[in-house]
């Protein structure tokens, strides 16, 4: 199988005052290239600092990352890894440099130095793959929420990565934002063939992935499609999450003694599921 | 007597600017004692403005607010005497904490209000306890917490003026769903143990439905509707029309009620779902157990 | 509200203007300034009136926008007119009352300082309505180029770059501002009355925050530039390159043309071949 990312036997700490605080310890993971994978789990479950881990951001401790089989931990290849697995983050607005918003998504190709022909083409083709090209001479302040972190995105994109790894990017958001973000991010995964590392705790976002992920306490409690992760749900509510409300209400009626079928997610299936109780023959 | 009633307000920034927005007009509200409301309404709706109003942080362009009775502009030199009495809780409020210790930051409102050390320090106590933080933490650095804990430091810091009506805006927003719960459950119970009233401005609509008494849906700086939650919910095409949305437990319920196979699309929130259905499928024999 | 506070901001419209070499620009900027100055008699400075009026309609930016501007200093303006119109005792007494004299020459001198005032503001409102930061920074990054020579070329791009992101969260850091301000009055903080130092101290709620959050802000912002691929000046390169093309050389010719003008008017009027009294 092509992975893009490998993370073999890693331990990350971080120092507190001379204290070590072990976040992971000897955790490996890989991610299959051009797949969408959501990674849930609480604050403090050890997510954000793996995503960092994922392009160099952070060091191993101990224990190797690969991407597209070069080492995080050698210098010669930072940059490179950095372009190809780009990185956003959850406040749109301490992620953005320039007062105009094609002048920020320019930031990235005008770092590693393109021609400004390349440079022009790349920016145009980011703000118009996340709808934001209408509004390239805007200030990125005057934006809503949802725009800026589709510009931050943009600036992302025009680098042209393998990899996207999104840290709660929607966290900060209004519904509409948030909608306007997911389906940009889908979009980038289906046309672009991007590889999409999404962290969230919105359990929504997790659906449609074609992986879930849930860790807690630096570890992974649960890996596979969607409907096998949520068929688990002692588990995930064991790591503090919530259920999707459609799962939550067929879990509770299994709970009071009601037959279903495991692995329902969405507003469609849990229909389904109840019109066939409610009108099979008795 | 309602504890709050606002009457043809209207709003205006930037009046006498070529940039004015009228950011609410013509609201008439009343929101009664001991009550919980909820306020939806997407980004630019008035929400924010208009709870900004209830503490007079601003000042209507038009029209009156009156808390029990009294107009609050009456003796604008004593705004700062409401602010005690109608506490209000920023989006965010962990970036307003700035003391040395938690226990000196939730002081902070307590001692604006000039209440005596033994006061004080009950009420920090109280407050802290209400929102479960532990004893011990009180002494550290409000910087040295979690991300959930600072929340809940901030928002014990509004709680400890003890307010009659205490507005949160977006108490839950970008915490995990552990934390968010924790947080909605602290509100009841501080509602229910000052029997004070509650405004709750959020965008997460399961939250709204577990909570709130009263939903209040603004919309384009106006009131789109403001009835008992089960009345808003039930009028799913135009929250959609007006792009929000509803509980998820709702929508399958709408689309059960098309197909006819429950009796109405009431539902939103799970509990009420779930002892609906357990009566219909027991009727039905397909008990297992 | 505070993030009203026009910062010099940025107004697209696409001009002529809006085109020319951000390093022109900054360069006739200065040169118009300097000849406001030296602009002494009535003539010269109604034909650089001509000449800023004429640049205000090319720009294509609303003229109530840079009205906007003059009425923020309004109290400057009327501060230096009076101290002007009260100092100077120079030509015949026009006003006299209490132990106040007013003369012509103060009045002269007071009208000459409102409207090189007024000039000045328009004249720079002119640069940052048509010049994103960002060109501007790279104006002034390029203008310093010939320090790159003596050893600088760092400090260059790093002064350069501290100004984009200066100017990118200005706005930002005033929003926060002020909503730290309205949580902390939330909360019972005075802000408004009390003794001096009282009035200090209780500034500390909103300064703490601030910084605080400026410093996370900060963290935040240099991971994302890292992961940006940024390090640094060197290899980089500019989306946008400016090379004086046509109309940037029309311009220089115009410049030089209002340069001797001024000159010339100058000249006549100091050898008195044309001279105007309204006395």
């Amino acid at each position: 199988m092509d992975n893009i990312i490998e993370v073999k036997n890693v331990s990350f700490e971080y120092d507190i005052e001379s204290e070590k605080k072990p976040i992971l310890k000897d955790f490996s993971v890989s991610f299959q290239r051009g797949s969408f994978t959501v990674i849930l789990g609480r604050n403090g479950s050890g997510k954000s600092t793996l995503a960092k881990l994922l392009n160099g951001l952070n060091k191993p401790s101990s224990g190797k990352v690969f991407v597209d089989g070069m080492d995080t931990s050698l210098p010669e290849y930072e940059i490179e890894i950095k372009r190809r697995v780009g990185m956003v983050f959850q406040n749109p607005d301490n992620q953005l440099i320039a007062t105009i918003v094609e002048e920020d998504v320019a930031f990235g190709p005008e770092n590693l130095g393109f021609e400004p022909g390349e440079i022009r083409r790349r920016v145009d083709n980011a703000l118009k793959a996340v709808d934001m090209y209408d509004y390239r001479r805007h200030a990125p302040h005057k934006l809503s929420g949802g725009q800026k972190q589709r510009v931050a995105i943009a600036g992302i994109i025009a680098m042209e990565p393998r990899c996207l790894v999104l840290d709660e990017p929607t966290a900060m958001l209004d519904p509409k934002g948030r909608q306007e973000v997911m389906q940009v991010i889908r979009r980038l995964n289906k046309e672009k063939n991007i590889t999409i590392i999404l962290i969230t705790h919105y359990m929504d976002e997790a659906v449609n992935a074609d992986r879930v992920i849930v860790m807690d306490g630096g570890k992974i409690v649960l890996d596979g499609p969607p409907k096998e992760v949520f068929s688990k749900p002692n588990i995930i509510k064991q790591s503090g999450l919530d259920l999707p409300q459609p799962t939550e209400l067929i879990f509770q009626l299994k709970e009071a003694g009601f037959e279903f079928q495991d692995g329902i997610i969405s507003v469609d299936e849990c229909v389904n599921a109840l019109k066939r109780a409610l009108t099979q023959e008795v | 007597m309602p504890i709050i009633k606002v009457e043809n307000l209207s709003y205006t920034y930037g009046e006498g600017t070529p940039y004015r927005i009228q950011a609410l007009s013509d609201i008439n509200l009343e929101i009664l004692k001991g009550e919980i409301v909820g306020v939806i309404g997407h980004t630019g709706s008035g929400k924010s403005t208009l709870i900004q109003h209830l503490n007079g942080l601003l000042k209507p362009t038009s029209g009156k607010i009156y808390l029990e009775g009294k107009d609050i502009w009456a003796e604008p030199k004593r705004i700062r005497e409401l602010r005690f009495k109608v506490g209000l809780v920023f989006q965010y409020p962990e970036y307003q904490l700035f003391e040395e210790t938690v226990y000196k930051d939730i002081a902070f409102g307590p001692r604006n209000m000039g209440l005596d050390e033994p006061e004080i320090d009950k009420r920090v106590r109280e407050a802290a306890h209400m929102v479960g933080l532990p004893e011990q933490l009180l002494a550290k650095s409000p910087f040295d917490l979690s991300g959930g804990e600072k929340r809940r430091a901030a928002i014990a810091g509004v709680m400890a003026m003890r307010p009659e009506v205490l507005v949160l805006d977006e108490p839950t927003a970008g915490l995990d769903p552990s934390g968010s719960k924790l947080i909605l459950e602290r509100i009841c119970e501080y509602r229910q143990k000052y029997n004070s009233t509650v405004i709750v401005v959020s965008h997460n609509m399961e939250d709204i439905a577990k909570i709130s008494d009263r939903v209040l849906v603004m919309n384009k700086g106006k009131i789109f509707m403001f009835d008992k939650s089960e009345r808003i919910f039930a009028r799913v095409e135009e929250l959609l029309n007006i792009g929000l949305n509803v509980p998820q437990v709702t929508q399958v319920f709408i689309k059960l009620n098309k197909l006819g196979l429950v009796p109405s699309s009431n539902v939103y929130t799970i509990e009420q779902a779930k002892s609906l259905l357990i009566k219909q499928l027991s009727r039905r024999g397909t008990f297992n157990a | 509200m505070l993030k009203d506070i026009t910062l010099g901001q940025y107004y697209p419209t696409n001009s002529v203007l809006h085109r020319l070499d951000p390093r022109l620009k900054l360069i006739v900027l200065f040169a118009i300034i300097v000849f406001i100055f030296i602009s002494s008699n009535v003539f010269s400075l109604a034909f650089l009136i001509l000449f800023i009026a004429l640049f205000i309609i090319i720009s294509k930016v609303p003229f109530k926008i840079y009205i906007r501007n003059i009425k923020s200093i309004v109290l400057i303006i009327a501060l230096t007119t009076t101290l002007n119109a009260f100092y100077v005792d120079t030509g015949t007494v026009v006003l006299k009352f209490w132990n106040i004299t007013i003369t012509s020459g103060g009045i002269e001198r007071a009208v000459f300082m409102t409207i090189r005032i007024i000039l000045l503001i328009l004249s720079s409102a002119m640069l940052t309505y048509t010049t994103t930061p960002t060109e501007l920074t790279y104006a002034i990054e390029s203008l310093l180029g010939p320090l790159k020579h003596l050893g600088l070329g760092n400090a260059v791009h790093t002064l350069a770059m501290m100004m984009t992101i200066a100017l990118r969260f200005i706005p930002t850091l005033v929003e926060e501002t002020e909503k730290i301000m309205n949580a902390q009055k939330s909360r019972g903080a005075d802000l408004e009355s009390g003794p001096l130092l009282k009035r200090i101290k209780s500034l500390l709620p909103i300064l703490i925050p601030l910084l605080i959050s400026s410093f996370r802000r900060a963290y935040d912002l240099a991971e994302a530039m890292e992961c940006r691929c940024y390090s640094g000046g060197k290899g980089r390169q500019r989306m946008k390159q400016f090379k004086l093309g046509v109309r940037d050389y029309i311009s220089i010719f115009i410049v030089i043309l209002l340069i001797a003008s001024i000159l010339v008017i100058n000249y006549l009027y100091s050898a008195g071949i044309i001279y105007l009294n309204v006395w």
